[in-house]
């Protein structure tokens, strides 16, 4: 068992390397079930809470305490085994995966290993193009989280290097459902998008079926990406790498792009791909070899005596697929019917994580042609440059619509509204909070503009003279001097009339 | 020490509480009388670990405050009563007899402590044990070995020796054990007291210190039939947090044992099971066994001989279930977040690796039957021996379930003696593991299926020594064992003309020690 | 069956994270056999066809409710550990990453 430095890795471009090999992936990912407790006691479970103060004797692994199953969680785990079309376990049981570290408060994990409660599935996914790609699902099963480790000392937060850590059993207990693929074959150099897009279809699927709140940057939804090539699609499975824990949906592309660029380069040379853990880094969008397959992963798997083997009901089972909610295509569909979206624009939304902004912004009030307007136009840009998620932007939908209230009512024009929307972003408060504080209402007392009009037209008395001849085309430049003067913050339009107005003339 | 206090201590639960009731002894005095008494004995018994004594009397002090009160209280209220160190006791130290949980305090009662509490019964402490419950001797226990009343040169039995020693020697009149293999049965027979095994599920496990999941069960040691029927029917019942804990409402036990003490057994089949009463077991115990057999008859029982010829298979598939699950309930000892931490190379323990904290913590925290077990579970789970190992020893325990099945069409009760011999000295079977295994012989068998078992107390070997009367009933039929116990006893009583207990010597009292003493 | 060899047992002290001495480690080779050699004899009637039993009682789907009670206290959950830090266990560095 051992730990490689991060030396030098040789890679190969991406389009030469998918043009010599043929890529097949795999992914775990693990979702964190949103009950109230957890797993197998009823402690609380809470986001952000203070370490170690969401826990009970039976999270903790305290001699003597035993766990009970949250029929919640089972609850929600058939439904997602239901909406990833398994087949779901008339009878599944429980074992304990036997590992010491310090997270895992009893030196075992009590996860689901060889009965599964769904398994034999598939999703099919949306690409960015309109493809569906059919993804299958080998298993679905249910487990419980891990603590979380805090490195100290030595490098910064890295493990290697570190005095000591902390650690923190809130987490730990929390229910899991960890869904396997079988391994994806065909995607050939679109298999980074395909991961990608199989993430964010089961993220969206997670939040449909309301189970999870499935927030990535909470660690909601993580991601294990195994990936190996083979020289073409008829040869045998090559070796494959895991990469741990990528947990972004860019994140899931970009490791798997590397890994394909990386492995390719080793077999290229002739060299063999190990059978390794990998990390993921974000920031260097790179992967660095973690354990090799080992003695260690000997875990001693046998049923878990203190819980009971669980039996669905095919009642039940029948009880919960009636009640599933509206899968995400199907809902997609049917608001782009509502909203006029073209396939082009639609498709731009759900590639973008628009869909669920657009249409809490609609249900504020907002039309949908300029709840689009402000997600795909503007905030979308301001995502660009900071490479992250339009759901994380600190705006929120309701905000979004009330900005567009402000444009409607002519209290804001286009350019005021984008200065507003900066601010709000900037966490100055509220539209209505940045137009008060930045002072940028559209000036619409009429006092104050008549001023500034008779100011205009006494620096431009050859103007005046020409729009009372008739040539009211000459009005646009004396409403540019109202508009200088008051720094923008007037209506043109109603400027424009009060010039005509005062000169007498009929617009 | 009073004569008066002697007098309080040689009661049974029954007769305490019948007193505590009609106001002729405070719970002050019992618990003080007992008290006195441990100061007295257990110097030279060493049947505890920690005692309690001033939480004790508070309970006490307390019971007696609302009795006066005319408060209704639980029959028991004011008996006090003994826990064996496998069962947490909030703000009481717990150590199952090891050095990895020495100084550990738990901040949560078991579920069945919670109901000695809320019943109001004073816990005097906590008693010795093989570390772990791993053994038959009590030698295994990290803090020196607890030595049988009988005679202090030999074995109290174990796992729980220290449980049926303190009831043995009066120093309490009720106790709590647990049961994996016979941890109470078999001291019970070894030390003249009375052991039940609960059927499976029957008690709560939440709170008692795993020791193999599916085959653990705590159940009353007492002096008298009735007294582990009263203790059974207050400690019993289901319990949410315990997964594997019975739904259905206990079968009424005391009850039970109050017609069984009326000494009619007519129409009850008895079965003797073949497989455990032949080689091995030594002459007394045999000679014993048969005596008893008759005096059922005598009592109207119908005597039937019944076979299981898996059980010869117990002990092999106990001795790879019971290691399997032990090596991974006890992977929690590892130094990271309670209890002894110890590293490699001195210091404060973060210099070195968590992996190194932990193996070293577990060299040194373990004893050495701890080691032999938790290394041959987790041999016997490990990659390419877990279908050889532990799943055919799953595949036994069918087959042992298929015989006491078949077993029961036959018989209401099945019967054998409960230990093969009486108590061997202190240090003789220490280093011969399978020599020491096969004391358990003939109470594994329940724990493997999960049906309810208990020990009598039916007479002296050719050595004076105290051998048992095992009594097995089918899973969720305690009651059985209650009636034709109780009957058993009172027919023995009869013959010898009082309790057998009261042939044991007379213990040499040391000097007294101050009531409040703890250790 | 076969025997336990002195590395097998240094492997599986391994697997359970004890450190044992060299004595012990020769000790534990030799009784490990002895019991091995004689609990393997369940494999005479231990056949395929026999089903195995995981739970002395049969009993199925025992749910709890998704009711939250109180955490333990902080102080109380702290207070056995050997050693803490800012609300949180205080334990050596972690080599190796699962």
């Amino acid at each position: 068992m051992s730990i490689s430095t991060h030396g030098p890795i040789d890679l190969i471009d991406y389009d030469e390397a998918v043009a010599r090999f043929d890529p097949v992936f795999g992914i775990e990912v693990h979702v964190e079930l949103g009950t109230k407790t957890k797993m197998f006691d009823s402690a609380p479970q809470v986001f952000g809470a203070e370490p170690n103060t969401a826990v009970s004797p039976t999270s903790l692994g305290l001699p003597g305490a035993l766990p009970v199953v949250n029929g919640t969680a089972v609850e929600y785990a058939i439904r997602i085994g239901l909406a990833l079309n398994c087949t779901i376990a008339e009878t599944c049981r429980f074992a304990r995966k036997n590992y010491f570290y310090p997270d895992v408060p009893k030196n075992f994990q009590t996860s689901q290993f060889d009965e599964p409660i769904a398994f034999d599935g598939y999703l099919d996914v949306e690409l960015e193009d309109g493809t569906i790609f059919r993804v299958e699902i080998e298993r679905a099963h249910m487990e419980e989280d891990a603590g979380k480790n805090t490195h100290v000392g030595g490098a910064t937060g890295r493990i290697q290097g570190a005095e000591y850590s902390l650690v923190d059993y809130n987490r730990a207990g929390i229910p899991l459902v960890e869904i396997v693929t079988r391994p994806i074959e065909g995607g050939g150099a679109r298999t980074p998008e395909i991961a990608r897009a199989y993430v964010r279809s089961l993220r969206d699927i997670f939040r449909a079926l309301e189970v999870s709140e499935a927030r990535m940057e909470r660690g909601n939804v993580r991601a294990d990406v195994n990936l190996s090539l083979r020289a073409t699609p008829e040869s045998p499975l090559g070796t494959r790498s895991e990469t741990k824990n990528v947990n972004s949906f860019r994140s899931v592309e970009r490791a798997i792009r590397f890994e394909v660029s990386r492995q390719a380069a080793l077999l290229a040379a002739g060299g063999v791909v190990v059978q390794e853990t990998r990390h993921w880094h974000e920031d260097t969008g790179t992967t660095t070899a973690g354990r090799i397959k080992s003695d260690a992963d000997d875990y001693r798997y046998f049923p878990e005596p203190d819980l009971l083997p669980i039996a669905p009901s095919r009642e039940w089972v029948e009880e919960i697929r009636a009640g599933l909610p509206e899968m995400p295509v199907a809902r997609r569909n049917r608001l782009q019917g509502d909203w006029a979206f073209a396939d082009a624009e639609m498709r731009d939304v759900v590639n973008a994580g628009a869909l669920d902004l657009i249409e809490a912004t609609v249900a504020a009030g907002a039309s949908p042609a300029s709840a689009r307007k402000w997600w795909m136009g503007e905030l979308a840009r301001v995502v660009k440059t900071t490479d992250g998620e339009l759901e994380d932007l600190p705006i929120t939908p309701v905000q979004v619509a009330d900005l567009q209230g402000l444009v409607d009512s002519g209290a804001l024009n286009d350019k005021l509204a984008k200065q507003v929307l900066e601010g709000v972003l900037a966490g100055e408060g509220s539209p209505q909070e940045v137009v008060t504080a930045r002072g940028l209402g559209v000036v619409s007392d009429d006092g104050a503009l008549l001023a500034a009009i008779d100011e205009a037209l006494a620096a431009q008395p050859d103007v005046a003279e020409k729009i009372r001849g008739g040539k009211i085309a000459a009005v646009g430049s004396v409403v540019g001097g109202v508009m200088k003067a008051t720094r923008g913050q007037a209506d043109a339009g109603r400027v424009r009339a009060l010039i005509l107005e005062k000169l007498g003339v009929e617009g | 020490m009073s004569a008066e206090s002697t007098d309080l201590t040689r009661l049974s639960a029954a007769t305490l509480a019948d007193k505590l009731t009609a106001g002729e002894v405070s719970s002050d005095e019992v618990t003080r009388a007992h008290l006195d008494r441990i100061a007295a004995v257990d110097p030279a018994v060493h049947a505890f670990l920690h005692i309690c004594g001033r939480r004790a009397l508070a309970t006490a002090r307390d019971v007696d405050a609302r009795r006066a009160a005319g408060e209704e209280l639980h029959p028991l209220a004011g008996v006090p009563i003994a826990v064996k160190d496998i069962i947490v006791t909030k703000g009481v130290p717990t150590t199952a007899g090891s050095r990895i949980l020495e100084g550990w305090v738990p901040p949560y009662d078991a579920t069945l402590v919670s109901k000695i509490k809320a019943a109001r019964l004073p816990i005097l402490g906590k008693t010795n044990m093989d570390e772990f419950a791993m053994g038959s001797s009590t030698e295994h226990s990290a803090f020196g070995p607890t030595h049988n009343p009988w005679d202090l040169d030999r074995i109290p039995g174990g796992s729980g020796g220290g449980s049926a020693a303190a009831v043995a020697s009066y120093q309490a009149p009720l106790a709590i054990g647990t049961d994996t293999g016979g941890s109470i049965r078999q001291p019970g027979a070894v030390t003249g007291t009375v052991g039940v095994k609960p059927t499976y599920g029957s008690v709560s496990r939440y709170g008692l210190i795993a020791l193999a999941s599916s085959l653990d069960q705590a159940g009353p040691v007492t002096r008298t039939v009735l007294d582990s029927a009263l203790l059974h029917e207050l400690i019993g019942g289901h319990d949410p947090h315990d997964s594997t804990s019975i739904p259905e409402p206990l079968p009424p036990l005391v009850a039970a044992a109050r017609q069984g003490a009326l000494g009619d057994l007519t129409g009850v089949r008895v079965g003797v099971v073949t497989e455990l009463n032949g080689d091995g077991y030594s002459d007394g115990v045999r000679a014993r066994f048969s005596e008893s057999l008759t005096l059922l008859q005598q009592a109207g029982a119908e005597i039937v001989e019944v076979s299981c010829p898996h059980f010869t298979y117990a002990l092999g598939a106990y001795y790879l279930i019971l290691p399997a699950e032990a090596s991974s309930n006890l992977a929690k000892f590892d130094g990271m977040r309670f209890g002894l931490r110890v590293t490699p190379d001195g210091g404060d323990g973060l210099a070195a690796t968590a992996e190194r904290v932990m193996s070293a913590t577990r060299g040194a925290g373990f004893g050495p039957e701890v080691k032999r077990r938790i290394i041959l579970g987790t041999y016997a789970l490990s990659a390419g021996y877990y279908d050889a190992y532990y799943g055919s020893a799953q595949k036994v325990r069918t087959l042992i379930q298929r015989d006491f099945a078949a077993a029961f069409e036959k018989a209401d009760v099945l019967v054998s003696p409960t230990a093969p011999t009486t108590a061997f000295k202190l240090g003789e079977k220490l280093d011969d593991p399978l020599a020491m295994y096969l004391n358990d012989v003939a109470t594994i068998p329940a724990n493997l299926a999960g049906v309810p078992g208990m020990s009598v107390p039916n007479g002296l070997s050719d050595d004076g020594l105290p051998v048992g009367f095992q009594i097995l009933a089918p899973a969720k039929a305690d009651d059985r064992l209650y009636r034709v116990g109780a009957a058993l006893e009172a027919l023995l009583e009869t013959r010898w003309g009082g309790p057998l207990l009261e042939r044991a010597p007379e213990l040499a009292t040391a000097a007294n020690s101050p009531v409040e003493a703890t250790r | 069956m076969s025997t336990i060899s002195r590395d097998e047992v240094a492997r599986v002290a391994g697997l359970a994270r004890i450190d044992l001495t060299s004595d012990e480690l020769d000790r534990l080779a030799g009784e490990l056999d002895v019991i091995v050699q004689s609990v393997a004899r369940i494999s005479e009637v231990a056949t395929a066809d026999v089903p195995a039993t995981s739970h002395p009682l049969p009993m199925f789907n025992v749910f709890r409710a998704d009711v939250p009670e109180p955490s333990l206290p902080v102080a109380d959950v702290l207070a056995g550990a050997p050693a803490s830090e800012e609300g949180r266990f205080m334990v050596p560095q972690i080599l190796e990453e699962d």
